[in-house]
């Protein structure tokens, strides 16, 4: 048997148990990681931790509403082609110097086994996922412009983010391993601020920590600040040497925290104590 | 061994595929599932549950196929008097978990009390008698995949623990729907269409104005695709409404902001519509609802939100209007009629569940439009509906 715990995190990332085994799972069966979760929770770090911890090189194929399935896989330069033709100062007899590999491609021919990071794949069409079905199943595409079968070398290790933007298509979902990010709770929480300032005074962190809960516990909030915030945030009261008791009592750099408009006023006008927060007067 | 297991999760509506269990028994056979159950909590839920949606369900359903059992309590503090001690060594890796005979509750229990009789002493290890460790069905520690715990925190079972906390309750589709997810329902209405600036190269028609061209390269271009939907959203803003005008204002701030429509149209009524239509959801400034309809072609998809209960007259009598310094000269039942009959799409979605619409004035309306609860799986059912070609 192969070795199964392959991933248990790395340094600069603490993955929880559940997430390390199902990488690990996703590793082992050779099958698409599809990781869903709130925002800045780690998605997409995760793949680089993942790279890391495997000691292997990273694709990352960024998604945008207009890629297409076929742009992963290879594009047929015809324009370029089309121009070498016109102006006869390249061999344009042979098309594979016409046919370039996309990410997917790069990922198959990798001479050692790599990392694929889809980023966002909800962002495309509603038919993408559905067009790379056979490619992720079976890790092979043809290529009819050169009669050729591009064939995984090694089994790329594909971890694939969404934000529910679009659900995603039941066939494609039944050929991935999936993983809901948890929001972290306060111990967790405390852990990966250490990872990412290891010196951090310990009464910052709780004060920052706590304030940092409290206000994600404001339910009329438009949009809850996240773990990449509170780093951002934390990077922000270090740098200006803010005392550790002024960060719950006055909010320092709320901007950083809140990125909605309405949210930010609501919160620096309303009662900038966080401790008052959590009285339902402020609820009204 | 597990195949009940499989049964449970769909009889708590996981939507569990065959391609999806064979795959976690193949899983399970290469040993990915350790021997212990926390293991095999996570790795069948990455394998069989496709969505946070149903990670509730799935603890529920969990939960239901793998707690330990109760134990009297009598026989409970002599058992942990064995129990208690003992720095417990599994022996994991020697065992087979499918080899292990499955006991259903009343055999189980059975046995369980035949072997108290029996044991006479603390027993550590092994298969058979109660004790820490070992495979047999009872004790706490072991491995047995559904056995008798009695007392101790054990590692296996804080899978069931953790499944027992259902922390992913929020997540229920059927519970929650928030401004985004229903942004994602409305998602599914688009009609893509090309129109706007030359922005995409057409390689067909390129290649085409070239060859006639002689080979001179010719680039055409062609738009990009665009949406082509129009939108009508009618509110009811009356005031049994108000326990949902969080609701609605989601559904508004939803729709507003799916910047997708080509059009987007908003207006609000109190309990039924009548001549006129309000721009605000207090009163002020209001639209004739025939000049509404002479206005907009029948294209638009028109979402109508109201609870749809009221008085029968005030549905069907002329001058039954809520409003005591207003007057209608035509019934809201025939205003509805105009809208059914003037849009090609028109949906219905009424915030109470469909056990409160036997009540007459809603029944009047569900026979005008498709009537849907304002829940994520109604929204998901309307705009489907929306997107429906009239015939």
């Amino acid at each position: 048997m192969q070795n199964f715990e392959q991933y248990c995190g790395t340094g600069d990332y603490i993955a929880s148990r559940a997430l390390q085994n199902d990488v690990n799972v996703a590793i082992a069966l050779g099958r698409p990681l599809l990781i869903k979760g709130e925002p800045g929770t780690g998605k997409t770090l995760l793949a680089s931790s993942i790279s890391e911890g495997l000691e292997t090189d990273l694709l990352v194929w960024t998604i945008k509403s207009t890629t297409k399935a076929q742009d992963g896989l290879y594009i047929y330069d015809t324009v370029q082609r089309l121009n070498d033709a016109r102006f006869g100062d390249h061999d344009i007899s042979d098309i594979k110097h016409y046919i370039k590999h996309g990410k997917l491609g790069q990922a198959f021919t990798s001479p050692k086994r790599v990392v694929l990071l889809i980023d966002e794949i909800d962002k495309a069409d509603i038919e993408f996922p559905n067009d790379l079905l056979t490619e992720l199943d079976e890790m092979k595409f043809y290529i009819p412009e050169t009669a050729e079968t591009v064939s995984a070398r090694h089994r790329p290790v594909i971890i694939i983010t969404s934000n529910a933007e679009k659900e995603l298509p039941d066939a494609f979902l039944r050929r991935c391993v999936f993983h809901y990010i948890q929001f972290p709770d306060a111990a967790f929480m405390n852990d990966i601020v250490k990872v990412h300032f290891p010196n951090l005074e310990e009464k910052i962190m709780k004060e920052a920590v706590e304030a940092f809960f409290s206000l994600r516990e404001l339910d009329n909030l438009r949009k809850k600040p996240s773990t990449s915030e509170l780093i951002d945030w934390i990077k922000v009261l270090v740098a200006s040497g803010t005392r550790p008791k002024d960060i719950g009592r006055e909010l320092p750099f709320l901007g950083a925290l809140l990125k909605n408009e309405q949210d930010y006023h609501q919160v620096a006008n309303g009662e900038t104590d966080t401790r008052s927060i959590r009285r339902p007067s402020f609820l009204r | 061994m597990f195949t009940q297991f499989f049964y449970t999760l769909k009889a708590y509506k996981v939507p569990v595929s065959l391609t999806e269990w064979l795959a976690m028994l193949q899983a399970m056979e290469k040993g990915f599932a350790g021997n212990n159950l926390l293991s095999f909590y996570y790795l069948a839920r990455s394998l069989l549950v496709k969505s946070e949606n149903f990670y509730d369900q799935y603890d529920l359903a969990f939960r239901e196929f793998f707690t330990g059992l109760e134990v009297p309590e009598e026989l409970f503090d002599e058992l942990l008097k064995w129990l208690s001690e003992e720095t417990l060594k599994r022996h994991r890796d020697s065992v087979d978990l499918s080899s292990l005979p499955q006991h259903d509750w009343e055999t189980l229990k059975k046995m369980f009390e035949d072997k108290l009789k029996e044991q006479k002493e603390r027993h550590n290890g092994g298969a058979n008698w109660i004790g820490t460790g070992g495979t047999s069905p009872y004790g706490h520690s072991g491995v047995h995949p559904g056995g008798i715990r009695v007392g101790g925190e054990s590692n296996n079972l804080s899978a069931v623990k953790i499944a027992t906390a259902r922390k992913f309750r929020q997540y229920r589709k059927d519970v929650t729907l928030d401004v985004r997810q229903m942004k994602v329902a409305m998602k599914k209405l688009r009609h893509l269409r090309r129109s706007g600036n030359l922005l995409e190269l057409d390689i067909d028609e390129s290649i085409d104005q070239t060859c006639r061209n002689a080979g001179e390269i010719e680039l055409v271009y062609h738009p990009e695709r665009k949406n082509d939907v129009k939108m009508l959203l009618l509110m009811d803003a009356g005031g049994s409404m108000l326990p949902y005008a969080q609701m609605v204002n989601r559904l508004f701030s939803a729709a507003n902001s799916v910047n997708h429509f080509k059009k987007f149209r908003y207006y609000y009524f109190h309990n039924c519509i009548y001549d006129h239509l309000n721009a605000g959801m207090e009163y002020g400034e209001r639209v004739s609802t025939a000049q509404l309809l002479k206005n907009l072609n029948s294209s638009y998809k028109v979402v109508i939100v109201g609870d749809a209960s009221m008085a029968p007259y005030e549905l069907f009598m002329e001058n039954g209007i809520i409003d005591y310094y207003d007057r209608n000269e035509t019934a809201g039942i025939v205003w509805l009629e105009r809208i059914a009959n003037h849009f090609r799409n028109v949906v219905w979605l009424n915030p109470n569940p469909p056990r409160y619409w036997q009540h007459p004035t809603v029944s009047a309306i569900a026979n005008l439009f498709p009537m849907y609860q304002l829940s994520l799986e109604g929204l998901e059912s309307a705009m489907v509906e929306l997107t429906r070609k009239a015939h």
